[in-house]
C-alpha cells in the first residue's frame, strides 16, 4: 500500500510540473489583444496594399486599401497629357519643319501619264476601313482624355456628357472594325514587308529624304516597312490593351487595369503622331503617292524613282495605261 | 462647416455585416451592387481584423481626377457626390479609387457598364431636390432628415463612427487610450492624408 502511495504521489507530482511547464506565459500576463493584430501600416509597408476576405462573391471587393490608386490618378492626369502633346505637337512641328526644308517632293522626271496597278480593290477597301475607323477612334479616344478641359467649357456639363457618352460607344464598336483592318493589312502585305538586304541602300541615304537620291526599294521601301510594322506592333498594343478595358477584370486585376488604362492612352498617341507623318507623306508631302490608296493605280515613273525593283517586275508583267484613259483602265 | 469621414474601428468590428446590410435596405441597392463591404484580414488566423469599408469621400479625390465627363463634386460638408445624369460608365474612377468603392450595375459587356453607384454618405445626389426621383436614383437623403448614415447608425459595437471628422477622432482616441489598443483608422492616410495621432 505504501509503496503504492509513493508511486500516485510521484505521478501526480510530474503532471502537476507538466501542467505548469505547459502554460503559457501569457495566460498570466495582462491581456494585449494587438499583439498579433494586423496593422494597416505595417501591411501597406509590406504590400502596398490592403487585402482579405470578403463575404461577397466577387474577388475584387477583397482589396480594401489600394493606395496606387492616387499613382495611377497622376500619371493619368498629369503624365499623360505631356506625352501626348509632345507626341502631337512634336510630330506637327518635326512634319511642318521637313516640308519647310524638302517642300513637296516632286516626281523628278515629272509625270509620264501612264499608270500601273499598285493596290487592287480589296487592299484599298482594307486601308480605308482601318484608316477611317483609326481617325474615328483617334477622334473619340482624344475627347476621353482631353475632351474634359477643352470642350466641357464649350459645351456645358450636360452636352458634353451626352456627347462623350456617345463617343465612347462609338470608340467600343468601332474598335472591331480596327482589329480586323490591322489583322488583314499584317496578312495582305506582310510578305512584302520583310526585311531586305536592298533596304540598307534605303537606310544609309535615309531614303534620300535630305539628300535628293532614290535609293532602288522593291514593292515597299524601308520607310514603308517601318510604318507597315510600326502600325502591326501599334496596332497589337493598342488592340490587347483596348480589349482588356472592353472587358474589365476578365484578365487582370485592379493593377492590371489601370496599366492597360495608362498603356492605350500612351501608345493611343504615339500611334495617333505616327499616323500625322503617314497622312503627311501620303497626300501633301509627295507627288503621286496618293493615287496607290486612291485609284490603286500609280504613275509609271513615281513607281520608277521610288520602288525601281518593283517597278520593273512589274512593268515586266502589265502594260501601263494612259492615267485619263478611264474606259482603257477602269478602276476597280 | 464641418468635415464628414467615416472612421471604423477595426478592433471593435465584429464582421456581423449588419452595415452592410442596413445599407443595402435603406437605399434598395440593386442584386450584385454593394455599397458597403466587410473585409476580414488575416481571417481565421490570431489578430485577425475586419474592416467595414465604403467610400471614404476623400480629400482631392482620386475619382473626380480622373473622371472624363466631371461627375464628381465634393459639398461643403466634404463629401463626394457623382450625378448620374452625366456618368458615361467608362470604369476609370474605379481604377483611381484606393478603397474599390465605385460599383456598376453591368460589368462584361463592350464597356457598357451602367451608371456607377456608391456609398452617397446617406446624402443622395447632386442633381435633384429630395424625393421621389433622388431616391431612386441615389437612395436615401438621410442628411436632408438631419439624421447620420444608417451603417454607422447600425452599427451594433459601434465599430463604424460617421460624423464630424474632428469629433469622431476625439472618439477614436479616447477609446484607444481607456482600453490601451488600437490599430489605427484605417485609410485615413489614404484618404485623407492624415490620420488619427495616437
Amino acid at each position: 500500500m505504501k509503496t503504492a502511495n509513493r508511486i500516485r504521489a510521484a505521478f501526480a507530482a510530474l503532471a502537476f510540473g507538466a501542467a505548469l511547464a505547459l502554460t503559457p506565459a501569457s495566460a498570466q500576463a495582462p491581456v494585449n489583444p494587438t499583439a498579433s493584430a494586423v496593422k494597416e501600416e505595417q501591411l501597406l509597408k509590406e504590400l502596398d496594399r490592403v487585402t482579405g476576405r470578403v463575404s461577397i462573391p466577387d474577388r475584387k471587393a477583397g482589396v480594401v486599401i489600394q493606395p496606387e490608386g492616387r499613382e495611377f490618378r497622376a500619371l493619368q492626369t498629369r503624365a499623360m497629357p505631356w506625352v501626348a502633346i509632345v507626341a502631337i505637337f512634336g510630330m506637327l512641328a518635326l512634319i511642318a519643319a521637313f516640308y519647310l526644308y524638302r517642300g513637296r517632293i516632286m516626281i523628278d522626271s515629272g509625270k509620264s501619264g501612264m499608270t500601273i496597278k499598285r493596290f487592287g480593290g480589296f487592299d484599298r477597301v482594307v486601308h480605308w476601313t482601318t484608316a477611317v475607323s483609326f481617325l474615328t477612334l483617334a477622334a473619340t479616344g482624344l475627347n476621353t482624355a482631353f475632351g474634359r478641359s477643352l470642350l466641357l467649357p464649350l459645351m456645358g456639363e450636360h452636352a458634353f456628357a451626352a456627347w462623350a457618352e456617345f463617343a465612347k460607344m462609338v470608340h467600343n464598336y468601332v474598335a472591331f472594325a480596327f482589329m480586323a483592318g490591322i489583322v488583314a493589312m499584317f496578312v495582305m502585305w506582310v510578305k512584302d514587308n520583310i526585311f531586305q538586304m536592298i533596304d540598307m541602300e534605303w537606310i544609309r541615304s535615309f531614303g534620300g529624304l535630305f539628300s535628293h537620291q532614290h535609293p532602288p526599294s522593291s514593292r515597299f521601301n524601308f520607310g514603308e516597312k517601318w510604318m507597315f510594322w510600326s502600325i502591326i506592333f501599334l496596332g497589337a498594343a493598342i488592340s490587347a490593351t483596348g480589349l482588356m478595358l472592353l472587358f474589365p477584370f476578365q484578365w487582370a486585376g485592379i493593377q492590371g487595369m489601370q496599366w492597360a488604362t495608362l498603356i492605350h492612352g500612351v501608345v493611343g498617341v504615339v500611334f495617333f503622331a505616327a499616323i500625322l507623318a503617314h497622312i503627311y507623306i501620303g497626300t501633301l508631302g509627295m507627288e503621286g503617292a496618293f493615287d496607290a490608296m486612291g485609284s490603286g493605280r500609280v504613275d509609271v515613273n513615281w513607281a520608277k524613282e521610288h520602288h525601281s525593283v518593283w517597278a520593273e517586275e512589274e512593268l515586266r508583267k502589265q502594260t501601263p495605261q494612259p492615267a485619263d484613259g478611264r474606259l482603257a483602265a477602269p478602276a476597280e | 462647416m464641418a468635415r464628414v469621414k467615416f472612421l471604423c474601428d477595426a478592433d471593435r468590428c465584429i464582421e456581423c455585416n449588419a452595415c452592410v446590410t442596413a445599407c443595402k435596405n435603406e437605399h434598395e441597392v440593386p442584386w450584385g451592387i454593394n455599397r458597403r463591404r466587410v473585409v476580414t484580414i488575416n481571417d481565421g488566423k490570431p489578430g485577425e481584423r475586419s474592416v467595414s469599408m465604403a467610400c471614404m469621400h476623400c480629400t482631392d479625390a482620386p475619382c473626380a481626377a480622373v473622371c472624363p465627363v466631371n461627375c464628381f463634386q465634393t459639398t461643403a460638408d466634404g463629401i463626394v457626390l457623382h450625378s448620374k445624369e452625366l456618368c458615361i460608365g467608362c470604369g476609370y474612377c474605379f481604377y483611381a479609387c484606393p478603397f474599390g468603392a465605385p460599383q456598376y450595375p453591368k460589368v462584361t459587356n463592350f464597356g457598357s457598364r451602367g451608371k456607377m453607384d456608391k456609398c452617397t454618405y446617406c446624402a443622395g445626389g447632386p442633381d435633384d431636390k429630395p424625393g421621389k426621383a433622388e431616391y431612386e436614383r441615389y437612395g436615401a437623403n438621410r442628411l436632408a432628415e438631419g439624421k447620420l448614415p444608417i451603417c454607422a447608425e447600425m452599427c451594433s459595437t459601434k465599430a463604424l463612427l460617421a460624423g464630424d471628422g474632428e469629433i469622431i477622432a476625439q472618439i477614436y482616441k479616447e477609446r484607444v487610450l481607456k482600453r490601451g489598443y488600437g490599430s489605427g483608422a484605417w485609410g485615413w492616410q489614404t484618404a485623407y492624408r492624415e490620420t488619427v495621432a495616437l
